[in-house]
Protein backbone atom coordinates (compact mmCIF):
# COMPACT_ATOMS: atom_id res chain seq x y z
CA UNK A 1 0.00 0.00 0.00
CA UNK A 2 1.05 3.25 -0.81
CA UNK A 3 0.77 4.88 2.26
CA UNK A 4 2.04 8.52 3.49
CA UNK A 5 1.57 7.90 7.45
CA UNK A 6 1.68 4.81 8.68
CA UNK A 7 1.01 4.13 12.70
CA UNK A 8 1.26 0.89 14.17
CA UNK A 9 0.86 -0.34 17.57
CA UNK A 10 -0.02 3.19 19.16
CA UNK A 11 -0.09 3.65 22.63
CA UNK A 12 -0.06 6.60 24.83
CA UNK A 13 -0.43 6.56 28.97
CA UNK A 14 -0.01 9.22 31.34
CA UNK A 15 0.71 7.37 34.61
CA UNK A 16 -2.31 4.48 34.94
CA UNK A 17 -3.97 6.32 32.58
CA UNK A 18 -3.90 4.50 29.47
CA UNK A 19 -5.29 6.64 26.90
CA UNK A 20 -4.13 4.95 23.46
CA UNK A 21 -3.48 1.50 23.02
CA UNK A 22 -2.57 -0.53 19.76
CA UNK A 23 -3.74 1.98 17.34
CA UNK A 24 -2.94 0.69 13.80
CA UNK A 25 -4.04 3.99 11.29
CA UNK A 26 -2.91 4.40 7.70
CA UNK A 27 -3.49 7.28 5.42
CA UNK A 28 -2.50 7.36 1.88
CA UNK A 29 -1.31 9.27 -0.89
CA UNK A 30 -3.44 11.55 -1.61
CA UNK A 31 -6.23 10.43 0.41
CA UNK A 32 -8.89 12.35 2.45
CA UNK A 33 -9.20 10.09 5.87
CA UNK A 34 -11.34 10.53 9.20
CA UNK A 35 -10.94 9.82 12.64
CA UNK A 36 -14.00 10.22 14.47
CA UNK A 37 -15.33 8.92 17.78
CA UNK A 38 -17.30 9.94 20.99
CA UNK A 39 -15.85 12.54 23.18
CA UNK A 40 -12.74 11.25 25.11
CA UNK A 41 -12.11 9.26 22.52
CA UNK A 42 -8.47 10.29 22.14
CA UNK A 43 -9.07 11.59 19.22
CA UNK A 44 -6.75 14.89 19.51
CA UNK A 45 -4.18 12.48 21.62
CA UNK A 46 -3.78 10.76 18.32
CA UNK A 47 -2.92 14.72 16.46
CA UNK A 48 -1.02 14.96 19.64
CA UNK A 49 1.10 12.08 19.30
CA UNK A 50 1.35 12.75 16.07
CA UNK A 51 2.50 15.69 15.94
CA UNK A 52 5.15 15.29 18.40
CA UNK A 53 2.98 17.11 21.51
CA UNK A 54 2.88 14.18 23.08
CA UNK A 55 5.80 11.41 23.16
CA UNK A 56 3.96 7.98 22.60
CA UNK A 57 4.55 4.87 24.50
CA UNK A 58 4.29 2.33 22.23
CA UNK A 59 4.42 1.83 18.17
CA UNK A 60 5.77 3.99 15.20
CA UNK A 61 4.56 6.96 13.57
CA UNK A 62 6.24 7.12 10.06
CA UNK A 63 5.78 10.12 7.72
CA UNK A 64 6.62 8.72 3.93
CA UNK A 65 8.36 6.02 5.44
CA UNK A 66 10.35 8.03 7.79
CA UNK A 67 9.86 7.02 11.68
CA UNK A 68 9.15 10.55 12.96
CA UNK A 69 8.08 9.40 16.96
CA UNK A 70 10.26 10.76 19.37
CA UNK A 71 10.87 13.99 17.28
CA UNK A 72 10.33 17.54 17.93
CA UNK A 73 7.44 19.75 17.02
CA UNK A 74 8.97 21.77 14.93
CA UNK A 75 11.21 19.01 12.96
CA UNK A 76 7.73 16.89 12.50
CA UNK A 77 6.42 20.05 10.47
CA UNK A 78 9.88 20.45 8.80
CA UNK A 79 9.05 16.93 7.23
CA UNK A 80 5.62 17.59 5.99
CA UNK A 81 2.92 17.07 8.23
CA UNK A 82 0.73 20.74 9.53
CA UNK A 83 -1.81 20.86 11.86
CA UNK A 84 -4.65 23.69 12.83
CA UNK A 85 -5.95 22.89 16.42
CA UNK A 86 -9.22 22.37 18.06
CA UNK A 87 -9.73 25.34 19.51
CA UNK A 88 -8.14 28.13 17.49
CA UNK A 89 -4.67 28.94 18.34
CA UNK A 90 -3.84 31.73 16.22
CA UNK A 91 -0.65 34.05 17.20
CA UNK A 92 -4.39 36.84 18.17
CA UNK A 93 -2.75 40.26 18.46
CA UNK A 94 -0.67 39.32 15.25
CA UNK A 95 -2.30 40.57 11.41
CA UNK A 96 -3.62 37.83 9.26
CA UNK A 97 -0.94 37.98 7.18
CA UNK A 98 2.23 37.78 9.99
CA UNK A 99 -0.04 34.65 11.17
CA UNK A 100 0.38 32.81 7.75
CA UNK A 101 4.22 34.44 8.02
CA UNK A 102 4.84 32.15 10.40
CA UNK A 103 4.31 28.58 8.14
CA UNK A 104 7.02 29.89 5.94
CA UNK A 105 10.03 30.34 8.90
CA UNK A 106 10.74 26.37 8.95
CA UNK A 107 11.42 27.14 4.75
CA UNK A 108 13.23 29.94 5.36
CA UNK A 109 17.04 30.44 6.38
CA UNK A 110 17.74 34.12 6.98
CA UNK A 111 19.39 34.69 10.67
CA UNK A 112 19.73 37.29 13.14
CA UNK A 113 22.93 38.75 11.30
CA UNK A 114 21.06 38.40 8.08
CA UNK A 115 18.56 40.92 9.32
CA UNK A 116 20.97 43.11 10.77
CA UNK A 117 23.35 43.66 7.96
CA UNK A 118 20.15 43.32 5.66
CA UNK A 119 21.97 41.07 3.41
CA UNK A 120 20.18 40.10 0.22
CA UNK A 121 19.15 36.46 1.25
CA UNK A 122 16.97 38.18 4.18
CA UNK A 123 15.88 40.77 1.71
CA UNK A 124 14.51 38.13 -1.00
CA UNK A 125 13.26 35.87 1.62
CA UNK A 126 11.39 38.84 3.39
CA UNK A 127 9.41 39.28 -0.16
CA UNK A 128 9.09 36.01 -0.57
CA UNK A 129 7.62 35.41 2.46
CA UNK A 130 5.47 38.13 2.19
CA UNK A 131 4.09 36.95 -1.46
CA UNK A 132 3.66 33.43 0.05
CA UNK A 133 1.27 34.44 3.02
CA UNK A 134 -0.72 36.92 0.24
CA UNK A 135 -1.22 33.58 -1.89
CA UNK A 136 -2.17 31.19 0.75
CA UNK A 137 -4.74 34.10 2.25
CA UNK A 138 -6.10 34.36 -1.51
CA UNK A 139 -5.79 30.37 -1.94
CA UNK A 140 -8.46 29.97 1.24
CA UNK A 141 -10.81 33.43 0.30
CA UNK A 142 -9.33 35.82 2.53
CA UNK A 143 -6.85 37.78 0.71
CA UNK A 144 -8.51 41.13 1.88
CA UNK A 145 -8.16 40.49 5.95
CA UNK A 146 -4.45 40.19 5.21
CA UNK A 147 -3.43 43.60 7.51
CA UNK A 148 -6.31 43.12 10.15
CA UNK A 149 -5.59 41.32 13.17
CA UNK A 150 -6.35 37.89 13.75
CA UNK A 151 -8.05 38.11 16.88
CA UNK A 152 -10.55 40.68 15.34
CA UNK A 153 -11.62 38.50 12.63
CA UNK A 154 -14.67 36.78 12.15
CA UNK A 155 -14.27 33.27 13.57
CA UNK A 156 -15.05 31.22 10.14
CA UNK A 157 -12.53 33.61 8.87
CA UNK A 158 -10.20 32.74 11.97
CA UNK A 159 -10.38 29.21 11.10
CA UNK A 160 -9.24 30.19 7.62
CA UNK A 161 -6.22 32.24 8.57
CA UNK A 162 -5.18 28.82 10.68
CA UNK A 163 -5.50 26.77 7.58
CA UNK A 164 -3.91 29.08 5.37
CA UNK A 165 -0.64 29.05 7.91
CA UNK A 166 -0.64 25.48 8.14
CA UNK A 167 -0.82 25.48 4.61
CA UNK A 168 2.07 28.02 4.41
CA UNK A 169 4.79 24.91 5.63
CA UNK A 170 3.96 23.33 2.58
CA UNK A 171 3.03 19.88 4.04
CA UNK A 172 2.41 16.98 2.35
CA UNK A 173 -0.10 15.28 4.93
CA UNK A 174 -2.66 18.62 6.83
CA UNK A 175 -4.11 17.35 10.06
CA UNK A 176 -7.47 19.06 10.35
CA UNK A 177 -8.87 19.17 14.46
CA UNK A 178 -12.22 20.10 13.93
CA UNK A 179 -12.42 22.37 11.28
CA UNK A 180 -16.37 22.14 11.31
CA UNK A 181 -16.39 23.43 14.92
CA UNK A 182 -18.68 26.41 15.49
CA UNK A 183 -19.43 27.10 11.87
CA UNK A 184 -22.89 27.38 10.48
CA UNK A 185 -24.57 24.99 7.51
CA UNK A 186 -22.91 27.69 4.79
CA UNK A 187 -19.49 27.45 5.77
CA UNK A 188 -19.45 23.99 6.24
CA UNK A 189 -20.41 23.49 2.89
CA UNK A 190 -17.69 26.43 1.34
CA UNK A 191 -15.50 23.82 3.93
CA UNK A 192 -16.06 20.27 2.39
CA UNK A 193 -14.93 22.06 -1.09
CA UNK A 194 -11.85 23.76 0.53
CA UNK A 195 -11.07 20.30 1.91
CA UNK A 196 -11.43 19.00 -1.86
CA UNK A 197 -9.03 21.87 -3.22
CA UNK A 198 -6.18 20.83 -1.26
CA UNK A 199 -6.33 17.69 -2.01
CA UNK A 200 -6.99 18.36 -5.77
CA UNK A 201 -5.07 21.28 -6.49
CA UNK A 202 -2.06 20.47 -3.68
CA UNK A 203 -2.33 17.22 -4.02
CA UNK A 204 -2.04 17.44 0.09
CA UNK A 205 -3.36 14.29 2.11
CA UNK A 206 -5.65 15.29 4.59
CA UNK A 207 -6.72 14.25 8.14
CA UNK A 208 -9.50 15.14 9.84
CA UNK A 209 -11.12 14.82 13.18
CA UNK A 210 -14.79 15.67 13.07
CA UNK A 211 -17.98 15.80 15.05
CA UNK A 212 -20.31 16.74 12.64
CA UNK A 213 -21.33 12.86 11.13
CA UNK A 214 -22.98 14.85 7.86
CA UNK A 215 -19.61 16.64 7.22
CA UNK A 216 -17.04 13.15 8.08
CA UNK A 217 -19.42 11.29 5.38
CA UNK A 218 -19.25 13.69 3.00
CA UNK A 219 -15.72 14.30 2.45
CA UNK A 220 -13.99 11.23 3.91
CA UNK A 221 -13.08 8.10 1.92
CA UNK A 222 -11.70 6.43 4.57
CA UNK A 223 -13.24 6.56 8.20
CA UNK A 224 -11.13 5.42 11.50
CA UNK A 225 -13.20 5.05 14.69
CA UNK A 226 -11.73 5.18 17.89
CA UNK A 227 -13.24 4.33 21.32
CA UNK A 228 -11.81 4.70 24.70
CA UNK A 229 -8.22 4.78 22.88
CA UNK A 230 -8.76 2.18 20.74
CA UNK A 231 -9.88 1.37 17.08
CA UNK A 232 -13.24 -0.34 16.89
CA UNK A 233 -13.70 0.39 13.02
CA UNK A 234 -12.94 1.34 10.07
CA UNK A 235 -13.63 1.46 6.52
CA UNK A 236 -16.07 3.78 3.99
CA UNK A 237 -18.56 5.85 4.99
CA UNK A 238 -21.04 3.51 4.39
CA UNK A 239 -19.16 0.64 5.98
CA UNK A 240 -18.86 2.65 8.97
CA UNK A 241 -22.11 3.52 9.62
CA UNK A 242 -23.43 0.23 9.31
CA UNK A 243 -21.03 -1.04 11.91
CA UNK A 244 -22.95 -2.31 15.11
CA UNK A 245 -20.01 -1.27 17.64
CA UNK A 246 -19.79 2.24 15.82
CA UNK A 247 -23.39 2.46 16.77
CA UNK A 248 -23.13 1.17 20.11
CA UNK A 249 -20.12 3.49 20.81
CA UNK A 250 -21.96 6.90 19.82
CA UNK A 251 -25.30 5.77 21.08
CA UNK A 252 -25.09 3.00 23.78
CA UNK A 253 -26.35 -0.58 24.25
CA UNK A 254 -29.84 -1.44 23.36
CA UNK A 255 -30.66 -2.84 26.57
CA UNK A 256 -28.46 0.05 28.68
CA UNK A 257 -30.74 3.02 25.95
CA UNK A 258 -34.27 0.86 26.94
CA UNK B 1 -12.71 46.85 -13.03
CA UNK B 2 -12.79 45.99 -9.26
CA UNK B 3 -9.05 45.20 -9.95
CA UNK B 4 -8.53 48.33 -12.01
CA UNK B 5 -10.23 50.26 -8.56
CA UNK B 6 -8.23 48.49 -6.60
CA UNK B 7 -4.86 49.49 -8.11
CA UNK B 8 -5.53 53.08 -7.94
CA UNK B 9 -6.30 53.08 -4.50
CA UNK B 10 -3.09 50.84 -3.35
CA UNK B 11 -1.36 53.45 -5.54
CA UNK B 12 -2.68 56.14 -3.74
CA UNK B 13 -2.03 54.72 -0.54
CA UNK B 14 1.68 53.97 -1.80
CA UNK B 15 2.03 57.63 -2.19
CA UNK B 16 0.29 58.53 0.93
CA UNK B 17 3.19 56.27 2.94
CA UNK B 18 5.72 57.47 0.69
CA UNK B 19 5.54 61.04 1.71
CA UNK B 20 5.13 60.58 5.33
CA UNK B 21 8.32 58.32 5.19
CA UNK B 22 9.80 61.16 3.86
CA UNK B 23 8.62 63.60 6.45
CA UNK B 24 10.00 60.78 9.01
CA UNK B 25 13.10 61.04 7.13
CA UNK B 26 13.35 64.17 7.48
CA UNK B 27 12.78 64.88 10.79
CA UNK B 28 14.66 62.18 11.56
CA UNK B 29 17.43 63.92 9.74
CA UNK B 30 17.18 67.46 11.46
CA UNK B 31 17.13 65.23 14.76
CA UNK B 32 20.13 63.65 14.56
CA UNK B 33 21.79 66.94 13.09
CA UNK B 34 20.58 68.67 16.48
CA UNK B 35 22.41 65.59 18.59
CA UNK B 36 25.71 65.85 16.38
CA UNK B 37 25.87 69.76 17.38
CA UNK B 38 25.13 69.10 21.30
CA UNK B 39 28.85 69.46 22.25
CA UNK B 40 28.92 72.91 20.54
CA UNK B 41 26.73 74.17 23.04
CA UNK B 42 26.52 72.09 25.79
CA UNK B 43 28.70 72.02 29.36
CA UNK B 44 30.64 68.93 30.30
CA UNK B 45 27.56 68.17 32.57
CA UNK B 46 24.84 67.65 30.05
CA UNK B 47 27.14 65.64 27.49
CA UNK B 48 27.73 63.29 30.89
CA UNK B 49 24.19 62.97 31.41
CA UNK B 50 23.62 62.35 27.71
CA UNK B 51 26.84 60.36 26.80
CA UNK B 52 24.75 58.46 29.80
CA UNK B 53 21.52 58.42 28.58
CA UNK B 54 23.28 56.93 24.95
CA UNK B 55 24.14 54.00 26.96
CA UNK B 56 21.19 53.41 28.50
CA UNK B 57 18.99 53.58 25.09
CA UNK B 58 21.66 50.88 24.18
CA UNK B 59 20.81 48.90 27.39
CA UNK B 60 16.92 49.00 27.35
CA UNK B 61 16.95 47.95 23.92
CA UNK B 62 19.34 45.19 24.12
CA UNK B 63 16.75 43.95 27.13
CA UNK B 64 13.88 45.03 24.99
CA UNK B 65 14.78 42.26 22.76
CA UNK B 66 14.40 39.60 25.35
CA UNK B 67 11.66 41.00 27.51
CA UNK B 68 10.11 42.73 24.81
CA UNK B 69 10.43 40.84 21.44
CA UNK B 70 10.51 37.72 22.94
CA UNK B 71 7.89 38.27 26.12
CA UNK B 72 10.62 36.76 28.22
CA UNK B 73 11.70 37.82 31.64
CA UNK B 74 15.95 39.01 32.86
CA UNK B 75 15.95 39.83 36.12
CA UNK B 76 20.19 39.55 35.55
CA UNK B 77 20.50 41.77 32.50
CA UNK B 78 23.35 43.76 34.31
CA UNK B 79 25.49 40.56 34.19
CA UNK B 80 25.93 41.02 30.51
CA UNK B 81 26.87 44.59 31.13
CA UNK B 82 29.66 43.62 33.80
CA UNK B 83 30.71 40.55 30.89
CA UNK B 84 31.24 43.53 28.48
CA UNK B 85 33.18 45.93 31.15
CA UNK B 86 35.43 43.33 32.68
CA UNK B 87 35.96 41.98 29.45
CA UNK B 88 37.23 45.19 28.36
CA UNK B 89 39.35 45.76 31.59
CA UNK B 90 41.08 42.07 31.49
CA UNK B 91 41.89 42.44 27.93
CA UNK B 92 43.25 46.12 28.35
CA UNK B 93 45.01 45.69 31.89
CA UNK B 94 45.93 41.69 32.30
CA UNK B 95 46.74 40.99 28.78
CA UNK B 96 47.71 44.26 27.51
CA UNK B 97 46.43 44.22 24.33
CA UNK B 98 44.36 46.86 22.47
CA UNK B 99 40.54 48.09 23.58
CA UNK B 100 39.37 46.86 20.09
CA UNK B 101 40.16 43.23 20.42
CA UNK B 102 37.69 43.15 23.87
CA UNK B 103 34.94 43.87 21.20
CA UNK B 104 34.88 40.98 19.54
CA UNK B 105 35.99 39.18 22.58
CA UNK B 106 33.17 40.53 24.55
CA UNK B 107 30.68 39.32 21.66
CA UNK B 108 31.95 35.90 22.45
CA UNK B 109 31.80 35.79 25.90
CA UNK B 110 28.12 37.47 25.90
CA UNK B 111 26.75 35.17 23.38
CA UNK B 112 27.90 32.27 25.51
CA UNK B 113 26.63 34.09 28.40
CA UNK B 114 23.09 34.48 26.89
CA UNK B 115 23.39 30.80 26.22
CA UNK B 116 24.36 29.87 29.78
CA UNK B 117 21.36 31.76 31.10
CA UNK B 118 18.94 30.82 28.40
CA UNK B 119 19.50 26.92 28.88
CA UNK B 120 18.07 26.10 32.13
CA UNK B 121 15.12 28.86 31.57
CA UNK B 122 13.74 27.30 28.35
CA UNK B 123 11.10 25.34 30.04
CA UNK B 124 10.87 28.01 32.76
CA UNK B 125 7.95 30.66 33.18
CA UNK B 126 7.08 34.14 34.81
CA UNK B 127 8.13 33.59 38.62
CA UNK B 128 11.14 30.93 37.91
CA UNK B 129 12.11 32.40 34.83
CA UNK B 130 12.68 35.94 37.13
CA UNK B 131 14.59 33.63 40.21
CA UNK B 132 16.70 31.68 37.99
CA UNK B 133 17.79 35.13 36.08
CA UNK B 134 18.20 36.85 39.37
CA UNK B 135 20.02 34.46 40.56
CA UNK B 136 22.85 34.62 37.68
CA UNK B 137 22.96 38.05 37.98
CA UNK B 138 24.21 37.83 41.23
CA UNK B 139 26.44 35.04 40.54
CA UNK B 140 28.26 36.95 38.08
CA UNK B 141 28.78 40.11 40.51
CA UNK B 142 29.83 37.69 43.14
CA UNK B 143 32.27 36.19 41.26
CA UNK B 144 34.02 39.14 39.99
CA UNK B 145 34.33 40.27 43.13
CA UNK B 146 36.04 36.94 44.26
CA UNK B 147 38.45 36.37 41.15
CA UNK B 148 41.94 37.81 41.69
CA UNK B 149 41.94 38.59 37.73
CA UNK B 150 38.88 40.92 37.78
CA UNK B 151 40.21 42.84 40.61
CA UNK B 152 38.20 41.63 43.40
CA UNK B 153 36.09 44.42 45.55
CA UNK B 154 37.75 47.34 44.16
CA UNK B 155 37.69 46.32 40.48
CA UNK B 156 39.86 47.21 37.68
CA UNK B 157 41.71 50.30 38.04
CA UNK B 158 43.83 52.28 34.68
CA UNK B 159 41.62 50.99 31.51
CA UNK B 160 43.36 51.67 28.20
CA UNK B 161 41.37 54.52 26.18
CA UNK B 162 41.49 53.37 22.83
CA UNK B 163 42.90 55.65 19.95
CA UNK B 164 40.84 55.61 16.51
CA UNK B 165 42.89 56.76 13.39
CA UNK B 166 45.48 57.95 15.55
CA UNK B 167 43.00 60.06 17.10
CA UNK B 168 42.65 59.71 21.19
CA UNK B 169 39.39 59.04 22.39
CA UNK B 170 39.65 60.85 25.59
CA UNK B 171 36.88 63.62 25.78
CA UNK B 172 33.41 63.72 27.17
CA UNK B 173 32.78 65.62 23.90
CA UNK B 174 34.10 62.70 21.96
CA UNK B 175 32.70 59.46 23.85
CA UNK B 176 29.26 61.95 23.96
CA UNK B 177 29.97 60.67 19.86
CA UNK B 178 30.84 57.30 20.34
CA UNK B 179 27.44 56.45 22.95
CA UNK B 180 25.39 58.47 20.22
CA UNK B 181 26.78 55.83 17.53
CA UNK B 182 26.01 52.78 19.65
CA UNK B 183 22.10 53.90 20.15
CA UNK B 184 21.88 55.10 16.83
CA UNK B 185 22.79 51.65 15.94
CA UNK B 186 21.08 49.73 18.75
CA UNK B 187 18.08 51.36 16.83
CA UNK B 188 18.64 50.42 13.39
CA UNK B 189 19.48 46.53 14.51
CA UNK B 190 16.45 46.70 16.68
CA UNK B 191 14.41 47.62 14.06
CA UNK B 192 15.78 45.75 11.80
CA UNK B 193 15.48 42.10 14.04
CA UNK B 194 11.92 43.61 14.62
CA UNK B 195 10.52 43.15 11.06
CA UNK B 196 12.56 39.63 10.16
CA UNK B 197 11.92 36.26 10.16
CA UNK B 198 13.71 36.01 13.24
CA UNK B 199 11.73 38.83 15.01
CA UNK B 200 8.62 37.75 13.79
CA UNK B 201 9.55 34.19 15.39
CA UNK B 202 10.00 35.81 18.83
CA UNK B 203 6.64 37.07 18.49
CA UNK B 204 5.20 33.75 17.40
CA UNK B 205 6.86 32.08 20.40
CA UNK B 206 5.69 35.09 22.95
CA UNK B 207 1.94 35.25 21.73
CA UNK B 208 1.43 30.90 21.75
CA UNK B 209 4.41 28.95 22.09
CA UNK B 210 2.70 25.35 21.18
CA UNK B 211 1.04 27.41 18.05
CA UNK B 212 4.72 28.51 17.21
CA UNK B 213 5.93 24.83 17.34
CA UNK B 214 3.69 23.55 15.34
CA UNK B 215 4.51 25.42 12.28
CA UNK B 216 8.03 24.32 12.42
CA UNK B 217 9.51 26.98 14.76
CA UNK B 218 12.23 25.72 16.93
CA UNK B 219 11.13 27.57 20.39
CA UNK B 220 14.10 26.67 22.34
CA UNK B 221 16.67 27.89 19.53
CA UNK B 222 14.50 31.32 19.14
CA UNK B 223 14.75 31.91 22.80
CA UNK B 224 18.42 31.56 23.13
CA UNK B 225 19.16 33.81 20.28
CA UNK B 226 17.14 36.54 22.08
CA UNK B 227 18.89 36.03 25.05
CA UNK B 228 22.55 35.79 22.99
CA UNK B 229 21.82 39.11 21.10
CA UNK B 230 20.28 40.94 23.98
CA UNK B 231 23.73 39.85 26.04
CA UNK B 232 25.41 41.12 22.99
CA UNK B 233 23.74 44.52 22.69
CA UNK B 234 24.76 44.62 26.82
CA UNK B 235 28.36 43.21 26.54
CA UNK B 236 29.11 45.72 23.90
CA UNK B 237 27.58 48.88 25.80
CA UNK B 238 29.83 47.26 28.67
CA UNK B 239 33.07 47.86 27.08
CA UNK B 240 32.60 51.40 26.19
CA UNK B 241 31.79 51.88 29.48
CA UNK B 242 34.87 50.33 30.88
CA UNK B 243 36.87 52.48 28.96
CA UNK B 244 34.84 55.47 29.05
CA UNK B 245 35.12 55.30 33.19
CA UNK B 246 38.72 53.65 32.82
CA UNK B 247 37.76 51.81 35.77
CA UNK B 248 35.06 49.13 36.84
CA UNK B 249 33.96 47.72 40.14
CA UNK B 250 31.38 45.03 40.98
CA UNK B 251 28.77 47.32 42.34
CA UNK B 252 28.10 48.96 39.57
CA UNK B 253 26.50 45.57 37.92
CA UNK B 254 24.48 44.73 41.03
CA UNK B 255 20.39 43.76 41.17
CA UNK B 256 19.27 47.99 41.03
CA UNK B 257 21.47 48.28 37.75
CA UNK B 258 19.10 45.36 36.17
CA UNK B 259 16.01 46.49 37.61
CA UNK B 260 17.05 50.12 36.65
CA UNK B 261 17.22 48.49 33.14
CA UNK B 262 13.90 46.65 32.97
CA UNK B 263 12.45 49.65 34.61
CA UNK B 264 13.34 51.65 31.53
CA UNK B 265 12.27 48.94 29.13
CA UNK B 266 8.64 48.61 31.14
CA UNK B 267 7.81 52.36 32.15
CA UNK B 268 8.41 53.21 28.30
CA UNK B 269 6.78 50.65 26.46
CA UNK B 270 7.82 47.38 26.37
CA UNK B 271 8.69 45.62 22.65
CA UNK B 272 7.92 48.79 21.21
CA UNK B 273 11.22 50.82 20.09
CA UNK B 274 10.33 54.56 20.09
CA UNK B 275 8.88 53.47 23.59
CA UNK B 276 11.79 51.80 25.02
CA UNK B 277 14.19 55.34 23.90
CA UNK B 278 11.94 57.29 25.75
CA UNK B 279 12.14 54.73 29.09
CA UNK B 280 15.79 54.51 28.75
CA UNK B 281 16.00 58.65 28.56
CA UNK B 282 13.60 58.93 31.46
CA UNK B 283 15.35 56.82 34.03
CA UNK B 284 18.87 58.47 33.14
CA UNK B 285 17.36 62.09 32.81
CA UNK B 286 14.67 62.23 35.73
CA UNK B 287 16.59 61.71 38.36
CA UNK B 288 18.85 64.54 37.12
CA UNK B 289 15.96 66.65 37.04
CA UNK B 290 15.29 66.39 40.81
CA UNK B 291 18.52 67.02 42.23
CA UNK B 292 17.54 70.57 42.96
CA UNK B 293 15.13 68.64 45.82
CA UNK B 294 18.42 66.81 47.17
CA UNK B 295 17.89 63.64 49.23
CA UNK B 296 14.33 63.56 48.49
CA UNK B 297 15.40 63.03 44.14
CA UNK B 298 14.68 59.12 44.59
CA UNK B 299 12.15 59.33 46.43
CA UNK B 300 10.42 61.87 43.95
CA UNK B 301 11.64 59.88 41.28
CA UNK B 302 10.35 56.63 43.01
CA UNK B 303 6.62 58.78 43.39
CA UNK B 304 6.79 59.70 39.58
CA UNK B 305 7.59 56.16 38.05
CA UNK B 306 4.46 55.03 40.66
CA UNK B 307 2.14 57.21 39.47
CA UNK B 308 3.15 56.89 35.29
CA UNK B 309 2.93 52.96 35.76
CA UNK B 310 -0.22 53.27 37.68
CA UNK B 311 -1.83 55.75 34.61
CA UNK B 312 0.12 53.93 31.55
CA UNK B 313 0.23 50.28 32.97
CA UNK B 314 1.40 49.17 29.25
CA UNK B 315 4.25 51.86 29.19
CA UNK B 316 4.34 55.28 28.25
CA UNK B 317 4.53 54.58 24.50
CA UNK B 318 3.08 50.56 24.21
CA UNK B 319 3.46 48.40 21.16
CA UNK B 320 -0.43 48.63 19.81
CA UNK B 321 -0.79 46.68 16.69
CA UNK B 322 -0.62 49.35 13.80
Amino acid sequence: MDALLEVSGLGLRFGGLEVLSGLDLAVGKGAIASLIGPNGAGKTSVFNCLTGFYRPSAGSIRLAGQRINGLAPHRITRLGMARTFQNLRLFRELSAAENVMAGRHCRTRAGALDAILGTPRHRHEEAAIRAAAERWLGFVGIREAAEQMAGTLPYGHQRRVEWARALATEPSLLLLDEPGAGLNSAEKAELVGLVRRVRDELGVSVLLIEHDMGLVMQVSEHITVLDYGRKIAEGSAVEVQSNPRVIEAYLGREENAA
Amino acid sequence: MSAGGGGAGEAAVGVQRSERSIRKGAGMALLLLVLLLVPRFANNYYLEVLSEAWLYVLLCLGLNIVVGFAGLLDLGYAAFFAVGAYTAGIVTIRLGQSFWLSLPIAVVTATLAGVIIGGPTLRLRSDYLAIVTLGFGEMVRITVRNLAITGGASGLVGIERPHLFGYALHSIGAFYYVFLLLAVLGIVASHRLENSRIGRAWKYVRSDEDAARAMGINHAAVKLAAYALGAIFAAIGGCFYATKMTAISPETFTFNQSLLILLGVVLGGRGKIPGVILGALVIVIFPELFRDVGSMRMLVFAVSLLLIMLFRPAGIWPERWR
